[in-house]
């Protein structure tokens, strides 16, 4: 699991760790019932203080992110949580909101925009049939 | 300014009011902070600070003129034996004999530490990849950096206290460092006290600061409480502006012509009031780093 820190943008670091995760959930680089590291070894791995990953954890055990199993430890949540299709909404938001001010400043209207992304997924298709 | 709840039993370290004076110069003044049982205490500060004058009263070289140090409940001047054997210390430069071997750190350290965990020590001498025949004096500063705090961590202290361990070291051993102090932790119940003018590191491995600034603690308590109760506004005029602008709460102000950074100490929920401005909005707000945090309060602090 891969998760990178950066201390001087002003995100609360428990903030960063739950965001992360639950990006790598969304996007499928930790699948349900995978086995997250232990508190301890995350801490050493990310050189943060223990009690701000037992909070991430915590908060990723609120929202049914991850679960705790009775002693073993936590793990990747079966199933789909709502949650998370909010949350592949989320990740792609940020990118459509970075096309739309792309699209801005290059004075192309919404509509051009929709008709674009109509294009692109048509020769994608045709790309992967093609293989 | 409000200070954390000293509850005596589960604070570690306890200073009250400790003031202290070289001849003339006032070095610290009034200083009260807790370290409770369990946490990693970053004392940050710029270099004359008082963090280094601070830790030697903790460790009882320097006896409180005002005010009291109690460490685990006791005075380390009065009771140094039960005090320094539970302590690990770590000093910007380690203090070690130079022609001794790496190997025979142990038998000199087993002198000071009745605790000393011979296979802890040799666990940790192999991560930190040093050479057990090597000579102390001619390892190189991040090795001997290392070795400092094989001595300050293989009895497994009950408060391991690092002075300025960071400075000057490579991120390498930066990081080791910093991988020691959450070890120490992580393990039940132990307490780390560490200074630092590194803010990216204290904000990464603290859960408790305490800021220092000209002797005097101008912050202390939780690092979250601490960026909660601050926040950072850029502000966007209609007109470009020829002097700061005036804000109530503020602590700083930098800026120049129509776009001006806010810091703000105070509730979380109320944009800054701004003094007879209309024409300004907000177009960025956030929550500080500690290092924004520190360098408007050592702007403000000295009147």
């Amino acid at each position: 699991m891969q998760i990178r820190i950066a201390s001087d943008d002003g995100v609360p670091i428990y903030i960063q760790i739950v965001n992360q995760v639950k990006h790598l959930v969304a996007s499928g680089r930790l699948a349900p019932g995978d086995e997250m590291p232990s508190i301890r070894v995350l801490a050493e791995q990310l050189t943060v203080n223990p009690n701000t990953v037992a909070r991430a954890y915590l908060e990723l055990e609120h929202t049914g992110v991850v679960t705790k199993r009775n002693g073993t430890g936590t793990y990747v949540s079966e199933g789909r949580p709502a949650m998370l299709q909010r949350e592949k909404i989320r990740i792609l938001a940020s990118r459509a909101d970075a096309l739309l001010t792309e699209a801005r400043q290059l004075d192309v209207d919404l509509s051009e925009v929709v008709k674009l992304l109509r294009e692109r997924n048509a020769v994608m298709l045709e790309e992967e049939i093609g293989k | 300014m409000k200070l954390p709840s000293p509850s005596s039993a589960e604070a570690v370290v306890a200073i009250t009011d400790l003031s202290r004076r070289f001849g003339p110069k006032t070095v610290l003044k009034d200083v009260s902070l807790y370290v409770p049982r369990g946490s990693v205490f970053g004392l940050v500060g710029e270099n004359g600070a008082g963090k280094t004058t601070l830790i030697k009263h903790i460790l009882g070289l320097l006896r409180a003129e005002t005010g009291t140090v109690r460490v685990f409940g006791l005075d380390p001047v009065d009771d140094p034996v039960a005090v320094l054997g539970n302590v690990g210390y770590l000093s910007e430069q380690p203090d070690l004999p130079g022609w001794m071997r790496v190997e025979e750190l142990g038998r000199y350290a087993q002198a000071f530490y009745p605790n000393w965990d011979k296979a802890y020590a040799e666990k940790l001498r192999a991560q930190f990849g040093l050479d057990p025949a090597q000579r102390l004096n001619t390892l190189s500063k991040g090795q001997t950096a290392k070795a400092g705090l094989l001595v300050a961590q293989a009895h497994r202290p009950k408060l391991l206290l690092l002075d300025e361990p960071s400075s000057g070291l490579d991120p390498m051993v930066r990081h080791d460092i910093l991988e020691a102090v959450i070890r120490t932790v992580a393990d039940e119940g132990r307490t780390v006290f560490f200074s630092s003018h590194l803010l990216e590191e204290i904000e990464r491995v603290s859960d408790q600061i305490a800021m220092l600034h000209h002797g005097r603690i101008v912050l202390c308590g939780s690092l979250d409480e601490i960026k909660a109760r601050h926040r950072r506004f850029t502000l966007h005029f209609k007109t470009a502006q020829l002097k700061p602008p005036v804000i109530a709460g503020a602590l700083s102000i930098s800026g120049a012509g129509k776009e001006w950074t806010v810091m703000c100490n105070g509730a979380r929920a109320e944009p800054p009031s701004i003094a007879g401005e209309e024409d300004a909005r907000i177009i960025e707000d956030r929550v500080p780093s500690l290092n924004e945090i520190f360098v408007a309060h050592a702007g403000t602090a000295v009147a």
